[in-house]
């Protein structure tokens, strides 16, 4: 069957979700079918513009993490993350293996954080046939007591190791401006330990859950490594190929402008591409741990998996390998300690090093993957470390591309057996499994086009 | 006695990242409290229902297109209490700094040729557009003070954000002051309420919570000339978050 098949007749269906819910930021779907063709299939992203990359001109590299964290409140931490590597990569400033160790440890905080809301509060409800988790409370009260306790524990970890998770504070260019208190690593520390008993529960849930059948290999791109389940650094791949250092990726792929959208449609090779939670999965499923390649076993996921919407199983298969990670992290460091000396840094020059510290002018840029995939941040800094240029390439501008040709693939199927109302059930979902952040979208920036 | 129908409250978000309504879900169990005592009809984020009828709005992020005005107008003429809530709604916030510039070269920087395409206006907080009720200060939101403002809701009694510097609850909690450690802080300035949080963890004050009434603005910049930075960089540090008070020194700073 061709992608546009004229084999379905005379059937009109318009779609037009406006402001799609259960997402972050604002966003509609429009879909127009006529006569069995397709004259429209957008996602719209229409979230008010936000100019982060103008704002940072001139602004000095030291302040870059704490206004960058702004662009997005879920992914706050791989934000400053992301904008505190290429801090570095501009200063040529190498930090402590035990800072990194931390910087992982709030990363896998935040991934397990972003997943559980995605996966709990987000996608559940589609899936238990109600609106939103509210009604749950009366009917699912201990789904969503659980829920809301691995929740915490994400949130959790972002207070004790950057003194909160939404716009994190200690964490900055260099190392962290306090050590964590050791009281909080230990309720921590007991916390993800009982994390393990609600992971067993949510993974039993998932095994009764159905998600929709639909099928369409694509390119994945991800970070990747040698050592470990990539998420703080690596090469990117595209299924396993095309390795590319994460400094050189506009060698790899080409942000478009659209007319109907204030976000960028990326490609690679002419053709877009998936970032996230099933593409890291699909690249690197092997470097797992155990209990993580476990729980893929127990829910039937392998790689390479060509379903969108099992991007959610992912997140899952992702929140037991973070758990477990954060575990082996935790247990050295509060067996070892943490050494103030390594890690404890100013989060400016001081007074006398003001005026004395020579900057060159440099471009760093920094890579992570956050939950929902691969952020780039990308600063030019003058010979005053002030930002003369800047780019940060969002993980949800990538997908757009990629949840557009999902759809018009999806939508002749679903014109055969579905009603307009159960399609557009449908198309929600399929954008909400992506787990569109779009608040973050709209902070596209260098200005190339093609 | 009859027993009173619920409050029904609504979240709505403009301009900014949204963290202000996650901090409601970071609520954790005083979450579910609020549950039992007001009725949610609307929370985009988390839900699907489209409540259209509700009491209380709690509003987050700015106002920067001609879409946000004729939006926030709508939601304060069908809401009897208007909630500003964080540093985007309050005080405009990080946002605040894109009026530092041209809207033209601003857009052409981010949108290249394209920029046409983009409405975009002067940031402002909702108080310069619509009357807000009460002000919930801080990026983010700080917990107990979002706790705090809910009570007087709930209750009927004004709040009042404090007007005295971050430095008496920074003192407080027996912080070592960053002046003292040589490095520029936006405390001595800046409204308290926060429990001076970032230097409780060892960053210092970037000034989200919006500046006290009558900073003393010429001792301030005095000592951070002092201290090493550039007036250009003074000016950048009051308008961080602030760019509505801020930008009455410009001229000041000349």
């Amino acid at each position: 069957m061709t992608r546009n098949s004229s084999k379905i007749n005379s059937k009109n269906v318009k779609v037009d979700v406006h402001y799609l819910t259960r997402v972050e930021g604002h966003g509609n779907i429009v879909v127009d079918v006529k006569e069995g063709k397709i004259t429209k299939c957008e996602f719209q992203v229409i979230e008010s513009p936000r100019f982060f990359e103008s704002m940072l001109v001139g602004r000095s590299i030291w302040e870059a993490q704490h206004l960058t964290s702004r662009i997005c409140g879920i992914c706050a931490c791989g934000h400053s993350l992301a904008s505190i590597k290429a801090g570095e990569d501009a200063l040529g400033i190498k930090p402590s293996d035990e800072t990194i160790l931390l910087r992982k440890l709030l990363l896998y905080a935040e991934q397990m954080d972003s997943h559980i809301l995605h996966i709990y509060i987000l996608v559940a409800p589609d899936l238990l046939g109600v609106k939103s988790i509210l009604p749950l409370i009366k009917t699912h009260k201990p789904v969503i007591e659980r829920a809301l306790r691995m929740k915490t524990m994400g949130d959790y970890a972002g207070e004790v190791l950057a003194g909160r998770h939404i716009h994190p504070i200690s964490y900055v260019i260099g190392g962290l401006t306090q050590l964590p208190a050791r009281e909080g690593l230990e309720k921590l520390y007991k916390m993800m330990l009982e994390g393990r008993k609600d992971a067993k529960e949510t993974v039993k849930l998932f095994k009764k859950l159905k998600f929709p059948e639909f099928q369409r290999p694509t390119q994945y791109m991800s970070l990747s490594s040698e050592d470990e389940y990539a998420m703080y650094e690596g090469d990117l791949v595209v299924n396993n190929k095309q390795k590319t250092k994460a400094r050189d990726y506009k060698k790899l792929f080409t942000e478009t402008m659209v007319d109907y959208s204030r976000a960028k449609i990326a490609t690679i090779n002419g053709r877009p591409y998936a970032v996230g939670a099933l593409s890291r999965f699909n690249n690197n499923s092997d470097k797992l741990n155990k209990k993580a390649k476990q729980v893929a076993q127990e829910l039937g996921l392998k790689a390479p998996c060509h379903n969108p919407y099992l991007n959610t199983v992912a997140q899952l298969i992702e929140w037991v390998h973070c758990l477990e990670e954060s575990i082996k992290i935790m247990e050295k460091i509060l067996k070892e300690g943490l050494d103030e000396k390594k890690i404890v840094v100013n989060s400016w020059p001081k007074r006398d090093e003001i005026g004395k510290i020579k900057y060159s002018p440099n471009t760093g840029v920094g890579c992570v993957e956050v939950p929902r995939g691969s952020l780039f941040h990308e600063y030019t800094i003058d010979e005053t470390g002030h930002i003369t240029q800047a780019n940060c390439v969002i993980p949800t501008n990538q997908n757009i591309g990629n949840l557009e040709e999902d759809m018009r693939k999806i939508v002749p199927q679903l014109l055969a057996k579905k009603t307009q109302e159960e399609i557009t059930l449908d198309l929600e979902m399929l954008a909400r499994s992506y787990d569109p952040c779009i608040s973050c979208a709209t902070h596209i920036l260098d200005v190339k086009f093609v | 006695m009859k027993k009173q129908p619920k409050p029904k409250l609504a979240f709505f978000d403009f301009t900014d990242c949204e963290g202000c309504q996650l901090q409601i879900a970071n609520m954790g169990p005083a979450l579910l409290e609020l549950i039992e005592l007001v009725d949610i009809v609307n929370f985009r984020e988390i839900m699907s229902e489209d409540g259209q009828d509700y009491d209380i709005a709690f509003v987050e992020g700015s106002i920067s297109t001609d879409n946000d005005v004729k939006r926030i107008k709508k939601i304060r003429e069908k809401s009897k209490i208007l909630v500003a809530f964080g540093a985007c709604a309050t005080i405009g916030g990080v946002n605040g700094i894109k009026n530092r510039t041209s809207l033209e070269l601003a857009k052409n920087r981010v949108y290249g040729d394209k920029a046409d395409n983009i409405n975009t206006i002067k940031v402002m907080p909702l108080h310069e557009v619509v009357k807000v009720d009460y002000f919930i200060n801080n990026c983010p939101p700080y917990i107990p003070e979002i706790i705090t403002v809910l009570k007087c809701i709930l209750m009927g009694k004004p709040y009042v954000v404090p007007n005295y510097a971050v430095c008496t609850e920074c003192k407080a909690n027996e912080n070592v002051c960053r002046y003292e450690k040589d490095q520029e802080c936006m405390g001595p300035l800046t409204r308290a309420g926060c429990n001076s949080w970032c230097i409780n963890n060892g960053n210092r004050c970037y000034g989200c919570r919006g500046l006290v009434e009558n900073p003393a603005v010429d001792a301030a910049k005095d000592i951070l000339l002092k201290y090493g930075l550039k007036l250009e960089e003074v000016l950048q540090s009051f308008t961080l978050y602030n760019d509505p008070s801020g930008a009455k020194y410009d001229q000041e700073f000349k």
